[in-house]
């Protein structure tokens, strides 16, 4: 078994794993926004629902949840809901949503009061002193532990092999039931590692970018 | 109809605590009034509610004539209408509150900018609006001593810095009346004076001031009015050197030598 072979059944792996990650942020993060909004609610039912949620999905695994997504529609209806990839990215949405949605609400509910005020006498509307003034700074502040929660995610998406979606430690596994190897499973390794480097530096980069002012 | 402000019966609470126990006051057109008092005598709760910042339970702001708000009628209430209204009166905060992702130039322009780009007739003049937003900001800054300062961020710039960009930021907006809740208070002393001197300036422009502070001597020099606050009332109010010259009641004589000394 040569390294090339190996290589390329590894990358097939990864690049399941990278639709998992970049499908999984670009549903999340907005999901997530508007869950730390209900959180943040003036309105009791919506506050505690959405508070609730966030609970049950940081409270269980999400290999758990994963499985459920997957068998829970046939256990309860009797009907195969969604196919293999696709439980795993609703699955993942969901958990990631809950997380960044208490990165968000942690980030909104530190921005001084008196950022709102002053747009407020200046005539702002609520939405133009969210965007234009509020945002930014909310993401200065949480661009830290962000980076932490997309990290864990990379290396969160070898758990879609437990309903036989054929990402990278998957296919990495392959080779010691067939083969009897297990290097290849230690090779892919290096693909998290090399993914993880290149976000490191991606938000380091992004740090850099919002050095100009201070929260 | 005298005054350019008058404020009729104003009363708020929060919880169990009257802060504002019947307010009646009216002020004149390039009159400048500083409201003194202890803390918790409502002085700081006055001036958010004619900011809008606070709500009242009771009582009428006017304005050039105009109720901006009747606690009795809700249609004087409307979220949209009160976001106009806001714009009669300006605040400069006792923190600054700049948008630290902005530069000096930018805080003064953004809300004239988010203003102007509701109006219909934005669309075909922009290039012009835009500069005359940036020529107005630029004037302010010169006219608070901070011309060279136009393109720094908020953290570049010391405290008194960033408080006389607030206050160009306030008078962007054109306001009627320009109120200061405690302008001075999370100043060092010796940086003080010079935000004290660009409203000064403003006073000597006539410009109309509320202005609640803790800065006696300069209360009395700038004043042609001076408020003093205690327990959510006016306990006394009068021209200053009748005010600080000869205080009338009990309290306000301690209130001096308690902060005089």
């Amino acid at each position: 078994m040569d390294l090339l072979t190996v290589t390329s059944r590894l990358l097939e792996g990864f690049s399941i794993t990278c639709k998992i990650f970049a499908l999984t942020l670009v549903f999340a993060l907005p999901l997530g926004l508007v869950i730390a909004f209900c959180s943040m609610s003036k309105v009791r039912l919506v506050k505690w629902l959405s508070r609730t949620f966030v609970w049950i999905i940081r409270g269980t695994p999400l290999m758990l949840q994963v499985i459920v997504v997957f068998y829970g529609p046939g256990l309860l209806w009797d009907m195969q809901a969604f196919g293999r990839l696709d439980a795993v990215l609703i699955a993942f949405i969901i958990n990631y949503a809950a997380y960044f949605s208490e990165i968000y609400r942690g980030g909104i509910e530190s921005i001084p009061k008196g950022q709102y005020e002053a747009g407020q006498v200046l005539g702002m509307t609520k939405a133009q002193i969210f965007f234009r003034v509020i945002l930014l700074q909310v993401v200065k502040r949480i661009l830290p532990p962000m980076s932490n929660e997309v990290i864990t995610l990379v290396k969160d998406t070898s758990l879609a092999r437990i309903i036989a979606v054929k990402e990278l430690i998957m296919m990495a596994q392959e080779y010691i039931a067939t083969y009897a190897l297990i290097w290849p499973l230690f090779y892919s390794g290096a693909f998290y590692l090399l993914f993880c480097g290149a976000l490191t530096l991606l938000f380091g980069y992004l740090e850099k970018r919002l050095d100009y002012f201070r929260v | 109809m005298s005054g350019i402000l008058q404020v009729q019966g104003l009363k708020k609470h929060f919880d169990a605590t009257e802060v504002l126990n019947g307010i009646d006051f009216t002020l004149d057109k390039g009159e400048v009034l500083s409201i003194i008092g202890s803390s918790g005598s409502g002085k700081t709760t006055l001036l958010r509610c004619l900011n809008f910042l606070e709500t009242p339970d009771e009582g009428r702001i006017i304005v050039n004539g105009e109720t901006l708000f009747d606690a009795a009628d809700p249609a004087t209430q409307r979220d949209a209408d009160i976001r106009q209204k806001r714009l009669r009166f300006g605040l400069v905060f006792q923190n600054f509150n700049l948008f630290p992702q902005y530069t000096a130039l930018q805080n003064v322009t953004l809300a004239s900018e988010l203003l102007a780009k509701g109006k219909p007739e934005y669309q075909a003049n922009k290039a012009k609006i835009h500069n005359e937003i940036k020529q107005n900001a630029l004037a302010l800054l010169e006219q608070v001593g901070l011309s060279d300062k136009a393109d720094n961020h908020p953290h570049q710039l010391s405290g008194g810095q960033q408080q006389r960009v607030a206050i160009a930021r306030a008078l962007a907006l054109k306001p009627d009346i320009l109120c200061f809740d405690e302008p001075t208070s999370a100043l060092d002393p010796e940086i003080s004076g010079e935000v004290l001197r660009a409203i000064r300036k403003l006073a000597e422009r006539r410009m109309t001031m509320v202005i609640v502070t803790h800065e006696m001597g300069f209360a009395r020099e700038v004043s042609s009015r001076v408020m003093f606050m205690d327990g959510g009332r006016i306990a006394e109010e009068g021209r200053p050197e009748a005010v600080f010259g000869a205080p009338k009641s009990e309290r306000l004589r301690a209130f001096l030598k308690a902060v005089i000394q």
